[in-house]
């Protein structure tokens, strides 16, 4: 693949196999592209994954699932020529896979990610769609001879019939596999199983084809992993090794750098909307603020740009941080040492521009150390800490149950979104991925009661 | 002053060596202690033997073997005070043997086999790559009679006697057959877990190499009991059949030894808190209470009233009339949630689980941890599993002479030892150093193709 600058122009390969516009993405296409492109396709193709992951981890069903990844598809990644499209794809998920070969974390996630992406693609494609993508994984398996299907026909009708597939006749194909390479359908008990081979059924062959194509994928994350340390990093310096890295912590949402319109927040309601609306992470902050009069910089960051966002003006800014730290460090201090970041912040100093408040992913990849109190609290906080503060924050004991599963299976923000819901009796479909998203959909929940109440 | 005595007699035996003129019988009351326990890891246990199985064939000459590999395998110790010795290994057999007998260990687990030595896994932990990771286990099952509880009324906990006993049987029978007819595995060791229940050791190679998501696949498909203790129904199945590997356990293991032996031995329906219990199984209502109703006036005959009323149950659960949803399965959810394997999940899912080492002694119950043989498991019996006092009061009525293998053999461990060498170890070295040749072999083969290339 080669990347141009933006006056190059991008250009066409074959449409590929008229059956599928589903890649196996064997090796990194002859493709050139603009650097523009480069960016904004893995982005694109990120938000069908951050989608995909965010569903999952939801608990979505299967066939919910199918739904999802097929929006999620149709709306991120069509285009109208089909070439272009055919493009898009194959380009986003070579560039992603720069981004995401570079740490164990992030290549497991990409896998799974993927491999789930591949699956509900599959699945919706026509039988002989999926016939020549079989071909084209060019598996060691052969379909059961006749023979041996009257052989086992029985235990064959038996286990279909056991979890509710259509019973096989004699024109169904199966593949006698390895049961390790379906371990979906074992778990499920949707084969039957001989000696440690699998009778997968023509319909079951997805099964078999995602770990094909996980095995695969996975195997060149580690060889692209390998190039970029050895020369992609170097070589692309100053033009690619930037958008990779930035794009492995991007977060996609609304940025929330604008005060919200709604309503600004004034220095006398502050304490009560912390309480209220503040997710436990600024929470925390506020507090420990109010309580030692300081914050270290990684503090005064997360706390001040989501101060920012959630409507406190520069001038109130000034007061209110000036007012705690002065009671440590003194007025004089303050103004020499501190403003001025205060002032940076809000983009009226050095490069003056706007500093954007962190969201979830960025906070939660931060690495808070002794003495400071940013940070993901699930994340960050010891079992203990993060129940009792829970607790303060009125969380029940149910509610705190459920949330420390989420902690416990590293789902920090589905552990926030339990507990946005517990504290405000409501639910959060959209899941929290941002401390200012948690604040405003605080806020409209409150309003709309205090609306409803005044009526 | 007993303990006293024993100590003398510890010391007395280490000096003289045994079998010179011990006093015979009483001197080694049942139980467990530290000072029996030094003689057996001392003159008994078979470190040869484990070494040999825990090598799988590398500790050869060939030229394929890999000479790390004993030495990667995480051991772990508890010993007397509680003190938990985990990430041991050991280069050889004398190294595991020296370190059992200084340390005597009352309980050694085996864990997994690890990229590296996990002895050293903090020097590799400093050098920034994390490669200190398990590759090697053997798939392994635990099963504890205290978990049927529910379905058992003679005993309760850790508790066993020969009434519910047998569940153990039917459990090894069912999980082994799918193991081997199913999985295609070969070389599967059953051992006694010293007190109530059973391990397995599924060690060919493809069973070592398993991934965890292939071991929770095999976990699952093993697996029906959903619900918890709130629960009252604990099997579902669902379906228009049963799946083959279910079919097969009910009509070759289960249903005969429910209906010919367990509903007698536990009297599940001679007494109505028990059989009550079963009737809340039956989706319908009518038909519980049908049977309820008969039940009630308690006539008298002359077949046993536990097999009498079973026959009712399924007389009218299965008339064919009963076309209602959910019914048509009720007789087998019966008898499965009464005798199906009810395994520990977690223990198999995992690589890195640790499981207790075969030939350890119980530290509650003196009872050493033997081999079942699942050919003929129904023969096994708990009660009459050698104890550590039973084999030092054989030693020391002279069974050991010379100090020699054939020692071991006239003991009352000697059957145990003979079974594990001969339908366990050998054929599983055989296979093991063919495995080693022909992969051997294969790599040879590739480096000549890529050199012609
Ligand atoms: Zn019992």
């Amino acid at each position: 693949m080669e990347i141009v600058g933006s006056r190059g122009k991008s250009s066409v390969s074959s449409a590929g196999d008229a059956f599928t516009d589903i890649q196996l993405y064997r090796s990194a296409p002859e493709l050139e592209v603009r650097l523009e492109d480069f960016e904004l396709y893995a982005v694109h193709r990120l938000r069908v994954l951050k989608g995909i992951s965010d569903g999952l981890s939801r608990g979505k069903k299967p066939n919910e699932m199918e739904d999802l990844v097929n929006e999620l598809w149709e709306v991120n990644m069509k285009r109208s020529e089909a070439s272009e499209f055919v493009n898009k794809d194959i380009i986003s998920h070579f560039v992603l896979r720069l981004v995401y070969c570079r740490e164990e974390e992030l290549r497991k996630w990409f896998l799974s990610m993927e491999t789930t992406l591949f699956r509900y693609r599959f699945q919706r494609e026509s039988p002989e769609a999926q016939r020549a993508l079989l071909a084209e994984f060019n598996l060691p398996y052969k379909a059961v001879s006749s023979a041996e299907y009257e052989s086992v026909k029985d235990k064959l009708k038996q286990a279909a019939r056991s979890s509710g597939q259509s019973v096989p006749s004699a024109d169904t194909i199966f593949y006698k596999v390895p049961f390790e390479q379906v371990p979906d359908l074992v778990a499920s008990r949707r084969v039957f199983i001989l000696k440690g081979y699998a009778y997968v059924a023509m319909n079951q062959v997805v099964s078999l084809l995602m770990t094909q194509y996980r095995s695969n994928l996975s195997k060149a994350l580690v060889l692209t992993n390998r190039k970029w340390t050895s020369m992609i990093r170097e070589q692309e310096k100053d033009r690619l090794t930037p958008i990779v890295e930035a794009l492995s912590t991007s977060y996609l949402g609304p940025d929330y750098s604008q005060p919200i319109e709604c309503a600004d927040i004034s220095l006398k309601d502050i304490d009560q909307v912390a309480k209220s609306s503040f997710p436990l992470c600024m929470r925390h902050l506020f507090e420990k603020l109010r309580e030692d009069h300081h914050l270290k910089h990684g503090g005064r960051m997360q706390l001040g740009l989501f101060l920012k966002g959630v409507g406190l003006k520069l001038d109130d800014a000034l007061a209110f941080w000036k007012a705690e730290f002065s009671r440590k460090v003194g007025a004089e201090r303050f103004d020499k040492e501190y403003a001025y970041s205060i002032r940076h912040n809000y983009g009226k100093e050095g490069k003056r521009t706007d500093y954007t408040p962190y969201s979830c992913q960025k906070i939660i990849s931060s690495t808070p150390g002794v003495g400071d109190h940013h940070g993901c609290p699930y994340r960050h906080f010891s079992e203990e800490n993060l129940r009792a503060a829970l607790n303060k924050m009125g969380v029940g004991n149910r509610a705190v149950e459920d949330v420390m599963d989420k902690v416990r299976s590293r789902h920090y923000q589905l552990a926030c979104t339990l507990t946005f819901e517990a504290v405000h009796g409501a639910s959060c479909d959209a899941g929290i991925n941002h401390p200012n998203q948690y604040y405003i959909d605080s806020q409209k929940i409150l309003e709309s009661r205090k609306n409803s109440k005044g009526n | 002053m007993v303990r006293e005595e024993v100590d003398n007699m510890v010391e007395d035996m280490v000096i003289d060596g045994v079998g010179t003129e011990q006093k015979p019988s009483s001197e080694f009351p049942e139980g467990f202690n530290a000072n029996y326990l030094k003689i057996y890891y001392g003159k008994l246990f078979p470190f040869a033997d484990m070494h040999k199985w825990m090598s799988y064939g590398n500790d050869g000459k060939h030229p394929g073997c890999d000479q790390s590999y004993f030495g990667r395998r995480e051991f772990s110790f508890t010993l007397d005070n509680d003190i938990y010795l985990r990430f041991q290994s050991f280069n050889n057999v004398a190294e595991l043997e020296n370190a059992i007998k200084e340390k005597c260990p009352f309980k050694i687990d085996i864990g997994p086999v690890y990229s590296v030595d996990p002895a050293k896994r903090h020097a590799y932990a400093q050098s920034g790559d994390n490669i200190f990771t398990p590759v090697e286990r053997e798939l392994i099952f635990d099963i504890d009679i205290s978990d049927y509880d529910d379905v058992r009324f003679c005993c309760s906990g850790a508790d066993v006697c020969s009434e519910c006993w047998p569940l153990m049987t039917v459990a090894i029978k069912v999980i082994d057959t799918a193991l081997r007819d199913d999985f295609g595995f070969n070389h599967i060791l059953w051992v006694y877990s010293g007190r109530r229940g059973v391990h397995c050791w599924v060690c060919d190679g493809k069973a070592r190499r398993l991934n965890n998501e292939q071991r929770a696949a095999i976990t699952e498909y093993l697996h029906v009991h959903k619900g918890n203790e709130n629960s009252l129904k604990k099997v579902t199945l669902a379906g228009r059949s049963l799946h083959p590997f279910l079919g097969r356990s009910y009509a070759e293991v289960l249903k005969d030894f429910f209906e010919e032996k367990y509903i007698l031995s536990q009297n599940l329906f001679s007494d109505e808190e028990r059989y009550e219990k079963i009737l809340e199984m039956i989706p319908d209502e009518s038909i519980s209470s049908e049977l309820r109703g008969k039940w009630l006036d308690n006539k008298r005959s002359r077949d046993d009233i536990n097999v009498v009323r079973w026959g009712q149950l399924k007389h009218l659960l299965q008339s064919g009339k009963q076309k209602v949803q959910g019914i048509h399965r009720s007789v087998e959810e019966i008898v499965f949630s009464f005798t199906y394997p009810r395994l520990d999940l977690e223990v198999s899912k995992h690589m890195n689980h640790l499981l207790k080492a075969p030939f350890c002694v119980h530290p509650k119950t003196g009872r050493v941890c033997v081999p079942i043989d699942p050919k003929h498991c129904e023969e096994f019996d708990p009660s009459a599993v050698p104890t550590l006092s039973k084999l030092l009061k054989e030693l020391n009525m002279g069974a050991l002479g010379t100090g020699g293998e054939e020692e071991l053999e006239n003991t009352l461990l000697g059957k145990s030892i003979r079974y594990f060498r001969s339908s366990f170890l050998q054929p599983l070295l055989k296979s093991c150093k063919e495995e080693i040749e022909s992969s051997y072999a294969a790599k040879i083969q590739q480096s000549k193709n890529s050199l012609s290339w």
